[in-house]
């Protein structure tokens, strides 16, 4: 087994999940299946290969896929969204900020 | 009115000619989902305001007798993962339940610009991870043509829209198959483009090196009208590129005549139907006698494109997923007592157990230790995989396979296991990591009358060649 209970729970604190105790049996069982699958990638040899984050990296000879940047300009594409725009969707709002538990204990 | 037979030219004509309206097609439309939906799933939430106030300003035009745009008047179909503002977006999820977003996909915009009625929101797999639609949050979908199957996924409501008639056109969103895959299952015709030929801006990210927008229509035809409209430079995605848009519906009257098809020794072996099998075969003899030349070639890497997939496309979902913590929209959970407690009592509220665990997965590949043993070399066999296309392409015009490698399955046929689920994107994944593009089209059906796809891969930004090849397949059909 590659994956253990214990890298379920710490992989789980980096990805910000809780998860039950019955999904961290189920995790435990589907990541090392899938994980045994993707083991065949090591029979390739890949030393001499470059990594491809993107399509871009790869073909970046082609005209197409060149343009990936940009001038940094104040206002950005857009202006940002107007206040109560940005505040809509909001979970928790004291309609000038978003409110979450406290953070800092004094 | 007949639903089955209307296309985007057939449809704007009749508009422009004052034979029918384009309040008309909506509500007939409207009508046909409150007849049909209820069995089959495919919309998640109307737009009925937006359509009908866009049907009635095509109407205008047509009364001033005024040329309408290339889109006017079609009712069209949204995956649930492209933004509309003030349409309720989801993508599947319990998490953007209700999320209004406050500002428009590009590609959708594009197609309201050209005179498109947006029907409403189409149903997905949750983050559009899924090959078989049952990982939405609301409901599973239908297949259209047998409802005990599943209409495959991600954009499982998108392909089932059109092949039930609820919707002229739809667009779908591809990172593994999510396009070409359902359009396959449900009998009609889906376009992933090539990576950078259309805007990203808009549709909610899953892997974002991987993403993609196409249509999903009734005919090729249409397919080449829809890429015409959403394909080009868009400011406001540094990945769309600037290459120049050709007349893809021209393209489409070229003889096909010459062009070199590749046929991939290993896209027939074992685990094809045989079926599916021996239709793929009777039309890639079909495209030799129009005068096509059959060329073998050989994509060595093929079997390494999931798990490879598995790991670049859960990596970086796990980045962009990270968004979702509860503060600033979404799903909040009301009994967290810390800041930290919160965000993960959201997270473990909203998401559902496929989107969790691709998060898991790609959390352990990308974490301290395992990045060079699974992240990195994902990457380098991505590099070895796209090679296979550009050694193959050097020889062949384009490569035709199978879609998937068996018709639609049952629900609940793989939900319990994983790798089984992944493996139904064998065929189409491949293009999406090399990011060239690829479409399925209609190739028969098996004896229990399910439809079979023909899929046809090309160079990047060549869409014009696999739609002419898929053209003159659909007229040899």
């Amino acid at each position: 087994m590659k994956v253990t209970e214990r890298d379920v729970a710490y992989v789980a604190d980096l990805a910000n999940l809780e998860l039950t105790r019955q999904e961290r049996e189920r995790m435990l069982r589907d990541l090392n299946s899938i994980l045994d699958y993707i083991d065949c990638l090591n029979e390739l040899d890949t030393t001499q290969i470059q990594p491809m984050a993107q399509v871009s990296s790869q073909d970046a000879t082609t005209p197409g896929f060149a343009g990936a940047s940009r001038e940094d300009v104040l206002e950005g594409l857009r202006k940002s969204l107007p206040h109560e725009v940005a505040l809509a969707n909001a979970p928790v709002t004291d309609g000038t900020f978003f409110e979450v538990p406290k953070v800092i204990e004094r | 009115m007949d639903l089955a037979s209307l296309t985007i030219t057939n449809a704007r004509s009749a508009i422009q000619e004052r034979k029918t309206t384009a309040t008309a097609l909506a509500e007939a439309h409207y009508a046909k989902i409150e007849k049909d939906d209820p069995q089959i799933g495919a919309f998640l939430t109307l737009s009925k305001e937006r359509a009908l106030a866009k049907a009635d300003e095509i109407d205008r035009l047509a009364a001033e007798g005024e040329e309408l745009p290339p889109l006017a008047g079609v009712p069209i179909g949204i995956k649930d993962v492209m933004v509309m503002r003030g349409v309720r977006t989801t993508a599947g999820s319990k998490i953007l339940g209700n999320y209004i977003p406050p500002y428009d996909c590009t590609a959708v915009a594009r197609m309201e610009t050209a005179g498109a009625v947006v029907l409403g929101k189409l149903n997905c797999d949750e983050f559009a991870m899924g090959s078989s639609t049952e990982n939405s949050a609301w409901r599973p979908v239908r297949n259209p043509h047998d409802l005990s199957r599943v209409p495959g996924g991600s954009s499982g409501g998108s392909a089932a829209a059109v092949a039930a008639d609820m919707a002229v056109v739809t667009l779908g969103s591809d990172t593994g198959g999510s396009i070409r895959q359902p359009a396959s299952f449900c009998g009609v015709v889906g376009l992933m483009p090539t990576y950078g030929r259309v805007s990203r801006y808009g549709l909610i990210a899953f892997a974002s090196s991987l993403d993609h927008i196409g249509p999903l229509t009734k005919t090729v035809k249409d397919t080449a009208i829809v890429l015409r409209t959403i394909a080009g430079r868009d400011p406001m995605d540094s990945t769309s590129a600037e290459v120049p848009v050709p007349d893809y519906v021209a393209e489409l009257e070229k003889p096909v005549r010459g062009l070199k098809l590749g046929v991939a020794k290993e896209y027939f072996g074992d685990g094809l139907d045989a079926e599916v099998r021996s239709a793929v075969e009777a039309a890639i003899q079909n495209l030799a006698n129009l005068g096509c030349e059959i060329v073998p070639v050989s994509l060595p890497h093929t079997k390494y494109a999931i798990p490879t997939y598995y790991i670049v496309a859960t990596a970086e979902a796990s980045s962009n997923l990270a968004r979702y913590d509860g503060v600033r929209y979404g799903h909040r959970a009301r009994d967290g007592r810390t800041l930290s407690e919160m965000y993960r009592r959201s997270r473990d509220q909203g998401f559902g157990a496929e989107v969790k665990r691709r998060i898991m997965l790609g959390t352990y590949a990308l974490s301290a230790g395992y990045y060079d043993a699974y992240y990195l070399k994902a990457q380098k066999v991505r590099t070895l995989l796209a090679q296979d296309f550009a050694v193959a392409f050097q020889k062949v015009d384009a490569i035709v396979t199978p879609t998937s490698p068996a018709a639609a399955f049952k629900l609940g046929e793989k939900v319990d296991d994983p790798l089984a689920m992944y493996l139904a994107d064998i065929y189409t994944v491949t293009a999406d990591l090399a990011g060239i593009p690829g479409i399925s089209v209609p190739c028969g059906k098996t004896k229990e009358k399910l439809p079979i796809g023909l899929q046809i891969l090309g160079k990047h930004f060549d869409e014009a060649t696999i739609l002419r090849v898929a053209t003159a397949h659909e007229q040899a059909a």
